[in-house]
């Protein structure tokens, strides 16, 4: 592990938190889906968060996120509550998006989220004009784009790319290369499967990291958002990662073997940085113990505020198809 | 000073988009050569040097990056004015408007809205054959959250985006290529228009004409002809192709009884199909004959005139169902 990140124990306690809260939360997550609570396309993190939980650290509240579909962990991490994100994904009205959106379209305007994106690529565009906005207004606030390693088979992300680049606008591109999109291996998809290295013909800084390693990606997404911030224009971050979990909620697998599965499991971030922390006495296990439980009760109390919720009423349903006022 | 001044319906545009770019600092331009090489119909040209590069942005070749970043602009504060080219182009943008645009503030549950205007020219005409001359507009009217506007007249050319900038949504402005040269007075008491009703550009008593763009100026012509044969045309100005006015429609079919549909679309799926399904589920009983259609030729626009001609919507097929219905066989 790098060390520019000052690993102090209230960090250390923080980074591995945020992982165990939204591994924890997907977990419920899945419970609920088998109980037909929560229905639709569930696209579980399992095995990514080091990702967006790193990268989330270098952001200030006043940077902006764009995530895809895959995005509770991104949600979590950028500050959105258990108990709106849970009501949204049980389609209740007092979820973040009053229900509408679900698991894979979350948006939250405290937190400057500008979605979950289901449409493989389609967050990359609206990334470089958030970025745009911001800059013509002066902000000196940095846009994280998150989208997987099938996004840059996208036109979108190339010509993204390119423009953020062409006009120097403050983009931190954020690729989670799980090495599949669905079924389809990276190095099936791609003629040049080193991911960072497409950055050189953007002009672009690319850097590639141990997406596993929560520190390595801190270290990381800092240092490319500070030189962003500086005025030196976008970067690309691969994350080199794996998802432990089916696609969405069902998927035969086909495409990758058990052992293929087992062998990055042993290299999952929470178990890595957790005793990695615990061999060095950063922290205990009754501390990660409290960790844990205080998560779960966390959950808990957003399971019981979504399920407390409420419908949306039907007459409500043509409500904001077009916008009265742009909201403050 | 209250003179009236004669200019062009390019130059209405024009000016809508400087006056745009004078009164509030979060608009600005994007799009592929607007600025060096003065819009692909000169519409901008002339921006970049009085408003420099910041605010009259070239774009690179990237139909769906410049519309996206159009989107996120203005999800966080700015005004932002994208042309494309031509409807086929916008084609390569289709995602972003209509899986973003279109979709954001509602899924967000009202958090977030897109106020973005994109002009888009439409129509065929020119002779430039299948890949540039299509009226597509019609499709993007079939989505919910978008306001489609075609401004027809010099008026609605100067002083529809204005008011498509104050919409808190986003809008999509057709101007039909058929338009630009278009010359006439531009009425100084006139400064500003609405976004929302159709207008009876013409009174008449005997049928209704609906017609929108070029199909407008083919209507008024196709009135004219019909007048000198003693049939009297009431031409309406569909001006907003979603959401629809179908009030106004409605009031001019009672009045007149029969009603021919201008469309320079294809009519299988069209537009003019929607409004006459409109008209028979409202006003069927107000109707003295069948509805009629005329649109494009169920073609890919060719480039040979003679051909393209036959495929377009002209006076003469819009006299003749008109004729057709007042004086049956
Ligand atoms: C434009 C588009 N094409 C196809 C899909 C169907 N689809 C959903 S997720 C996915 C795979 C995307 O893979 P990747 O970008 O690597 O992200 P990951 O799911 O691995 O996080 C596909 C093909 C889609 N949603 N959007
Ligand atoms: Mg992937």
């Amino acid at each position: 592990m790098t060390a520019r990140v000052h690993l102090g124990h209230d960090h250390v306690r923080h980074l591995l938190r945020q992982m165990i809260r939204i591994r924890h939360f997907e977990s419920k997550c899945v419970e609920l889906y088998q109980a037909q609570k929560i229905l639709g396309f569930l696209h579980l993190y399992d095995g990514e968060e080091a990702v967006s939980v790193g990268v989330m650290e270098a952001l200030a509240a006043d940077d902006a996120v764009v995530a895809t579909y895959r995005e509770h962990g991104q949600a979590i991490a950028r500050g959105i509550g258990m108990d709106v994100l849970m009501a949204e994904m049980l389609g209740k009205q007092e979820g973040c998006c009053r229900g509408r959106g679900g698991s894979m379209h979350i948006f939250d305007r405290k937190t400057r989220f500008y979605g979950g994106n289901a449409i493989v690529g389609g967050g990359l565009p609206l990334a470089v004009g958030v970025a745009l906005g911001d800059k013509m207004q002066g902000r000196n606030a940095v846009t994280a784009c998150f989208f997987g390693d099938g996004a840059v088979d996208e036109g979108e992300f190339h010509e993204s790319m390119n423009l953020a680049s062409l006009w120097h606008l403050p983009v931190l591109f954020v690729c989670e290369n799980n090495l599949y999109a669905m079924g389809m291996a990276l190095e099936r998809a791609e003629a040049e499967p080193g991911l960072a290295r497409k950055a050189a013909g953007y002009r672009m800084t690319g850097t590639g990291v141990d997406g596993m390693d929560v520190v390595a990606v801190e270290n990381a997404a800092r240092s490319a958002v500070e030189q962003i911030r500086a005025g030196g224009g976008p970067q690309f971050l691969e994350c080199r990662t794996y998802r432990f979990r089916a696609h969405s909620m069902f998927d035969a697998q086909l495409y990758r073997t058990r052992d293929e599965v087992e062998t990055w499991r042993r290299k999952g971030p929470i178990a890595r940085f957790q005793s990695w922390l615990v061999q060095n006495g950063l922290i205990d296990a009754v501390e990660v113990h409290r960790i844990e439980t205080e998560a779960d009760a966390e959950i808990d109390r957003a399971v019981d505020f979504a399920e407390a919720g409420t419908l949306e009423p039907v007459e409500e349903l043509e409500r904001f198809v077009t916008m009265e006022a742009v909201p403050a | 000073m209250n003179a009236v001044v004669t200019i062009t319906y390019r130059e209405a545009c024009r000016q809508a988009l400087r006056d745009a770019l004078l009164s509030d600092p979060r608009t600005f331009l994007m799009g592929e050569d607007i600025g060096r090489y003065g819009g692909c119909y000169a519409v901008t040209k002339g921006l970049l040097d009085e408003f420099g590069d910041e605010r009259v942005r070239d774009t690179p070749l990237s139909e769906s990056a410049f519309v996206g970043a159009g989107i996120g602009a203005a999800m966080v504060g700015m005004r932002p004015i994208v042309e494309i080219m031509t409807v086929n182009f916008s084609l390569l943008a289709l995602d972003q408007i209509v899986n973003n645009a279109a979709t954001i503030p509602h899924m967000s549950g009202g958090q977030f809205a897109v106020p973005l205007v994109i002009r888009i020219a439409t129509g065929g005409g020119r002779r430039v054959a299948a890949q540039h001359s299509h009226s597509l507009e019609g499709w993007y009217a079939h989505i919910p959250g978008l306001r489609i506007l075609a401004p027809a007249v010099l008026d609605d050319a100067r002083y529809m985006l204005a008011a498509a900038l104050k919409d808190p949504n986003p809008v999509l402005i057709f101007e039909h290529v058929m338009l630009y040269n278009n010359e006439g007075e531009l009425d100084p008491a006139v400064t500003e228009v609405d976004i929302h009703r159709a207008k009876v550009r013409r009174a008449g008593t005997d049928v209704s004409v609906i017609a929108y763009g070029n199909g407008l100026i083919k209507a008024l012509a196709a009135a004219e002809a019909l007048a000198a044969d003693g049939i009297s045309a009431e031409i309406i100005d569909l001006r907003v192709l979603r959401p629809l006015d179908t009030a106004t429609l409605l009031a001019s079919v009672a009045k007149t009884r029969r009603c021919v549909i201008v469309d320079e679309g294809w009519k299988s799926g069209s537009l003019a199909a929607e409004i006459g399904m409109r008209i028979a589920e409202e006003g069927f009983f107000d109707l003295d004959a069948p509805l009629r259609r005329i649109c494009g030729r169920e073609v890919p626009i060719p480039y040979a005139p003679h051909l393209e001609d036959a495929a377009l919507p002209q006076p003469a097929d819009i006299i003749a169902a008109a004729r057709g219905l007042v004086r049956p066989a």
